[in-house]
C-alpha cells in the first residue's frame, strides 16, 4: 500500500499510520506542523515503515495548498493508491456555542474543506483505475444529539459526502471506506469523562486496517458503537428532546 | 472538566483533571504530576487534591531513535512497553527488565525503576537507562545521566515522578537470539521448600520467580510453583516471529464477593494440581512468560467497584526464612485472600537513591479493598517488615501509614534534600507524596 495520511501526528490518525507502518506499508504524512511532521515520520520509519517516509506541509484550513501537497505525496510515493484523512477539529457543544468564529472554522475544515480535499483525492485515484478513500467521520454524524449539535453537523454532511462518493464511483473503482469512530480515548477527548465501549486509539486503526483491506464502506469503532447508533437513530423525538446524550 | 481517576488496585480515587496531549512539554508545564497508563497501584500516579492539573503522557508515545546495531532506543515517555517490544524484539533486541505487565509506559518504568523476573541478575530498569529529559519543576527541560546532573539522576530514578517531569527515555536494550523464552516449572510443597528451591532457581537461570498458593495453612502453607526462563538460542526457537496474543476484555465490575476466600481457594487449588500433573517445560511467547495478566484486559475490574489493593515489600532473610514464615502465617490466618502472591528473589541495590529492591525475598500479594479489615492487615503485615529491617514498594502502595514509612525506609530524607534542591517551593508531589513521603497538603 502507498498512503498519504492527513492527520498523522496526533490521536487516531497516528495510531493508524503506525499500525501501517509496522506492516510495512508506505507512507508519505500531511501536515501543518513542520517539527511533529518530522518526528512522526521518524518514528514510523523506526516502527517499519519503508524508507523514506516523505512529510509534505499541507492546512486543512487552506485549501489553495492541497493540489500542491498531492503533487508533492504523489512525487514522494510513486503514486500513492490510499488517501487517508483524519485530520479535524473538535470543540464541545459548549465551548462552540460561545464562540461563533471557531463554529465557523470548524463548520468549514470539518466539512467544505475536508470534502474539497477528497474531491481532488479521488479525481487522482480514479484517473489511475481506482484506489482507497479512507475518510474519519463520526458517530456524531448518525443523528442529532445535544452534547454534539455543531460538531455532528459537520460530521453528518461528511458523512453524507462519502456515503455519495461510493454510490457514484465504487463500480469505477474507488473504495471509500467511511470510519465512524465513537468515543476513542484520544487527546481530543482528553479531560472528558469515557462513557461505556469507549475505546483505544490501537482498536480503532485495527479495525480501519481491516476494513480497508475486507473493502467495506463503513466501519463502526469501537465495533459496538454500530448498535448503540443502531438503537439511538431509531429513538423517538421525544426521547431525543429529554435525555442528555 | 475534571475527571475521577485511580490508580490500577482502584482504591483510592481523586476527583481531578488530567491534561494529556501529544505535546508532552506543553502537558507537563504547570502539572504537579505526571502520569503513564495509570498502572501503579496506589495513589502514586494522582494529584493530592482534587482540582489539582496532572499530566497525562499516553499521547507522547514516539520513537525518536533507535540504533539496531547498538539497541539503543530513545522515545518519549509515552512509549509503552508493549509497543516497545512489538518493535525491538523483531530485530532481536529485547527490553533488559520486564515488570508484570506491558501496559506501562518507558517513563512509568522508570519512576517507579520497576524489577522483573532477572532483578538478581540484571537489576531495575534504570540500571539500563542511559538518559533522561527531565523537566524539572521550574520549566527548565534538562538531558540528565550518570554523567550529567547524576544527583538529580539517581533521584529520578525510582523517584515516582516527584524529581521532575519525564520527557524522554534512552534505554539501553538487550540482545536476544531468539524472541522466545524457553521456560521450566518445579513444584515446591511448602514455603521452606520454595525458598530453596527458588534461591537454587537463580543460581542457574536469569528469569526466576514463584508463584505461592497462599490459602494453604499448616504443613502445606506456601506451597507452590517456582517459574524459570531464558530467552532461547536460535537453535530451539520456532522461526516465525511470536504473534500479538488474544487480550479478552473484562468489559464490565464483577461483584465485590466473586474474588472471596472461597474462589480464591479453588483457583488456587486448581492452579497448583494443574502445574504438579504437568509442569510447564519447553518454548514459551514471551508475553505468557513475562505478562501473563495481560491476557485479560482490564482485569483489575475482576475486584469489583471497591477495588483492590497489592501490598509488595521486600524482606531481608539474613537471619533465616523464618520472617517469610511469620508474615505468611499473619496473611492465612487475617482472612483475606490475596488472589495473586508472587515471591521473588531481588539482587544488590542500584543506582536509583529510593528504588524498591535490596537483597532478600519480596513478596506480592492482591487482596480486595475492605476498608478497616484491609487497613488492619496491611499494618500486621508492616510490622513484620518493619521487624526484618524491609521495606515496601511505592508503586503498589495504598495504605502504609506515614510513621511505618518512615521508619522502614530512610534513606527519604536524602532523597528528599535532592528534591528540594530542584523544587524548593515543593510544586511537584502526589497524593502518596503527601501521604507518605512528608511533602505538605
Amino acid at each position: 500500500m502507498k498512503a498519504v495520511v492527513l492527520g498523522a501526528t496526533k490521536g487516531m490518525g497516528r495510531a493508524l499510520a503506525q499500525a501501517m507502518a509496522a506492516r510495512g506499508d508506505r507512507l508519505c504524512l500531511l501536515g501543518r506542523d513542520g517539527d511533529a511532521l518530522a518526528k512522526g515520520a521518524e518514528d514510523l520509519r523506526i516502527r517499519g515503515a519503508p524508507e523514506p517516509v516523505k512529510t509534505v506541509p499541507c492546512d486543512l484550513s487552506d485549501p489553495d495548498g492541497f493540489e500542491a501537497a498531492l503533487d508533492a505525496a504523489d512525487a514522494a510515493l510513486d503514486g500513492f493508491d490510499t488517501v487517508v484523512i483524519t485530520a479535524a477539529l473538535f470543540g464541545t457543544q459548549d465551548e462552540l456555542e460561545a464562540d461563533p468564529a471557531r463554529t465557523a472554522r470548524l463548520l468549514q475544515v470539518n466539512f467544505t474543506n475536508t470534502i474539497l480535499f477528497c474531491e481532488l483525492a479521488r479525481k487522482r485515484l480514479l484517473a489511475r483505475g481506482g484506489g482507497t478513500l479512507c475518510v474519519f467521520s463520526s458517530v456524531a454524524g448518525d443523528r442529532a444529539r445535544k452534547p454534539v449539535v455543531l460538531y455532528g453537523a459537520s460530521k453528518a454532511g461528511l458523512s453524507y459526502y462519502c456515503e455519495g462518493l461510493d454510490h457514484k464511483f465504487a463500480q469505477q473503482g474507488l473504495h471509500v471506506l467511511l470510519v465512524k469512530p465513537g468515543f476513542v480515548k484520544t487527546s481530543m477527548t482528553a479531560g472528558l469523562d469515557p462513557p461505556p465501549f469507549a475505546g483505544e486509539p490501537d482498536d480503532v486503526a485495527k479495525s480501519v486496517l481491516s476494513a480497508m483491506d475486507a473493502g467495506k464502506a463503513v466501519v463502526y469503532a469501537p465495533a459496538p458503537w454500530r448498535l448503540v447508533m443502531l438503537v439511538i437513530r431509531n429513538l423517538p423525538r421525544f426521547v431525543m428532546r429529554r435525555i442528555g446524550f | 472538566m475534571s475527571q475521577r481517576l485511580s490508580g490500577w488496585g482502584r482504591f483510592p480515587v481523586v476527583d481531578c483533571t488530567e491534561r494529556a496531549s501529544e505535546d508532552l512539554v506543553a502537558s507537563c508545564r504547570g502539572a504537579v504530576l505526571t502520569r503513564g497508563l495509570g498502572r501503579s497501584y496506589g495513589d502514586a500516579s494522582l494529584p493530592a487534591h482534587a482540582g489539582d492539573v496532572v499530566a497525562g503522557t499516553r499521547f507522547g508515545n514516539r520513537i525518536l531513535a533507535f540504533d539496531a546495531a547498538t539497541g539503543v532506543l530513545r522515545a518519549e515517555a509515552g512509549l509503552s512497553l508493549s509497543e516497545m517490544d512489538a518493535v525491538s524484539r523483531p530485530r532481536g533486541w529485547v527490553s533488559p527488565v520486564c515488570p508484570g505487565t506491558s501496559y506501562v509506559t518507558l517513563g512509568g518504568m522508570v519512576a517507579s525503576d520497576v524489577h522483573g523476573k532477572n532483578h538478581h541478575v540484571k537489576g531495575t530498569f534504570g540500571e539500563h537507562v542511559r538518559a533522561l529529559l527531565v523537566m524539572t519543576a521550574d520549566g527548565r527541560l534538562l538531558e540528565i545521566s550518570r554523567e550529567v546532573e547524576g544527583e538529580l539522576f539517581a533521584a529520578t530514578l525510582g523517584g515516582m515522578g516527584l524529581t521532575g517531569h519525564l520527557v524522554e527515555v534512552e534505554v539501553q536494550l538487550h540482545r536476544v537470539e531468539a524472541p522466545w523464552i524457553h521456560t521450566e516449572e518445579e513444584i515446591a510443597t511448602d514455603l521452606a521448600d520454595l525458598v530453596v528451591r527458588l534461591r537454587k532457581a537463580s543460581r542457574e537461570w536469569p528469569y526466576t520467580v514463584a508463584w505461592v498458593d497462599s490459602l494453604m495453612r499448616g504443613r502445606a502453607m506456601g506451597r507452590g510453583v517456582v517459574m524459570k526462563g531464558r530467552w532461547a538460542g536460535a537453535d530451539e526457537a520456532p522461526d516465525e516471529l511470536p504473534r500479538p496474543l488474544k487480550r479478552i476484555p473484562m468489559p464490565l465490575d464483577l461483584p465485590g464477593w466473586v474474588l472471596g476466600p472461597w474462589s480464591v481457594k479453588a483457583f488456587d487449588a486448581v492452579f497448583y494440581k494443574a502445574h504438579e500433573w504437568r509442569p510447564k517445560h519447553g518454548i514459551v511467547h514471551p508475553d505468557t512468560f513475562f505478562y501473563p495478566l495481560d491476557s485479560i484486559l482490564d482485569w483489575n475490574r475482576m475486584y469489583g467497584r471497591r477495588g483492590f489493593i497489592q501490598h509488595q515489600c521486600v524482606l531481608p532473610v539474613d537471619d533465616g526464612e523464618q520472617v517469610v514464615h511469620r508474615f505468611f502465617d499473619t496473611l492465612t490466618s487475617s482472612g483475606s485472600a490475596s488472589f495473586l502472591t508472587v515471591l521473588k528473589d531481588c539482587g544488590p541495590e542500584g543506582t536509583g537513591m529510593i528504588s524498591f529492591p535490596r537483597p532478600g525475598l519480596s513478596v506480592a500479594l492482591d487482596i480486595p479493598m475492605r476498608g478497616a479489615e484491609t487497613q488492619a492487615l496491611v499494618d500486621a503485615l508492616n510490622r513484620h517488615v518493619l521487624e526484618a529491617g524491609g521495606r515496601i514498594y511505592l508503586a503498589k502502595d495504598a495504605l502504609t501509614r506515614p510513621e511505618d514509612f518512615a521508619a522502614m525506609d530512610p534513606r527519604i530524607d536524602a532523597w528528599n534534600a535532592v528534591r528540594r534542591r530542584w523544587d524548593p517551593e515543593g510544586r511537584l508531589k502526589s497524593a502518596l507524596s503527601v501521604r507518605l513521603l512528608g511533602d505538605e497538603a
